[in-house]
């Protein structure tokens, strides 16, 4: 039997955690869970349902609650590669602060939290989409795919796309065209985005044994895909304008932004073999988050506008 | 039947870690109970 005692002198202290409340909030991955959040948010503000404000706020407490989850279960199963690529290296559990079991123990109760809540005050569909969204990520996409085959995060890719169908079933409790337009925006930018970074970070993710699809089908091969999805995404982007969820204004900056994006995939793809620096493919990897944020804020504000309007008007 | 019972002194950097650790569960739990309140009131007024 042991006693943690602060004023007891009799044995040197071994191995009590010196995790303190910055390393839990690390595990939930904070950057992601920001952007998780405003897509979820875009979703919910963008759908034509309406429940309290109050609950409205719980529903988005809920995404970015189950987001970060998924983050710590990401973390968990994966500490060991994390430790071996510079990107990843300083996450709480490679720099030794919290132990994989508390991170598991961590993921698993918020995830439970997350869900239970969001089904108890909102509704089942979007508690639903929400567990599924977790599962997707931690189990098809961390356990199953990333370290198995290229495709990783094309699949993977999915589990970033829900949040927007959740925040929009949150708000209407079905699940329906214009949300799922919203997933595939997010679904197709996946691969350009990923496989950008991927190319500038070869030797990271080879070092790791992680088979993104540069160290798998080339360099020459990852280009191609990079400029082909992104001329699927481009069109797809302005999608909600044509289905008339979005205004004139999105509808304008999002061909514009779409366009850029084909540009900055034409010059990846002509970058040429054996390019150290990769400036055009950092350049698309930075464009591509600027690209998605602004594409869901101008939903947003045109959303937040035009119910603002309703409010005046009424 | 004796039991031994080891006793361990925390280091300095390790108590106050812990004592973080205990702020915020504190915080999060009285957090809990504000929005489980809060949830009831909006729940019952919507009935």
């Amino acid at each position: 039997m042991t006693l943690i005692d602060a004023d007891a002198s009799v044995v040197p202290s071994r191995g009590v955690s010196l995790a303190e409340p910055g390393d839990y909030v690390a595990l939930l991955k904070p950057r992601v869970m920001s952007l998780v959040m405003l897509t979820a948010v875009t979703g919910f503000m963008v759908a034509p349902g309406h429940i309290h404000p109050l609950l409205g706020a719980v529903a988005m407490l809920c995404i970015a609650i189950g987001a970060g989850a998924s983050g710590a279960l990401n973390m968990w199963y994966d500490a060991d590669i994390d430790r071996l690529m510079a990107r990843t290296a300083k996450r709480p559990i490679p720099l030794g602060r919290i132990e994989r079991r508390e991170a598991l123990a961590f993921g698993l109760t918020l995830s439970v939290f997350s869900v239970v809540v969001l089904g108890l005050t909102v509704n089942l569909v979007a508690a639903g989409l929400l567990a599924f969204t977790i599962f997707f990520y931690a189990v098809i996409y961390t356990m199953l795919l990333k370290r198995t085959t290229p495709q990783n995060i094309v699949i993977g890719g999915a589990a970033g796309a829900f949040p927007p169908m959740v925040g929009w079933a949150c708000s209407t409790g079905t699940i329906s065209i214009e949300s799922i337009t919203l997933f595939m925006i997010i679904f197709l930018w996946t691969p350009p985005h990923f496989w950008a970074l991927a190319l500038f970070k070869l030797k990271d993710y080879g070092s790791a044994g992680v088979p993104m699809m540069p160290n798998v089908a080339g360099e020459a091969s990852t280009k191609r895909q990079i400029f082909a999805y992104s001329l699927i995404l481009a069109p797809v982007g302005v999608a909600p304008y044509v289905l008339g969820f979005a205004g004139p204004v999105y509808g304008v900056a999002s061909a514009i932004l779409g366009l850029i994006f084909v540009l900055h995939a034409y010059r990846t793809l002509k970058m040429p073999d054996g390019d150290v620096k990769m400036v055009a493919a950092k350049k698309l990897f930075g464009f591509s988050i600027v690209y998605l944020f602004t594409l869901f804020a101008l939903l947003l504000g045109e959303a937040v506008v035009a119910r603002a309007w309703t409010m005046v008007g009424a | 039947m004796t039991m031994m019972i080891e006793r361990i002194r925390l280091t300095e950097a390790e108590a106050r870690a812990r004592r973080k650790r205990s702020i915020a569960i504190g915080l999060a739990l009285v957090g809990l109970v504000v929005l489980f309140y809060v949830i009831t009131l909006v729940k019952m007024g919507a009935s």
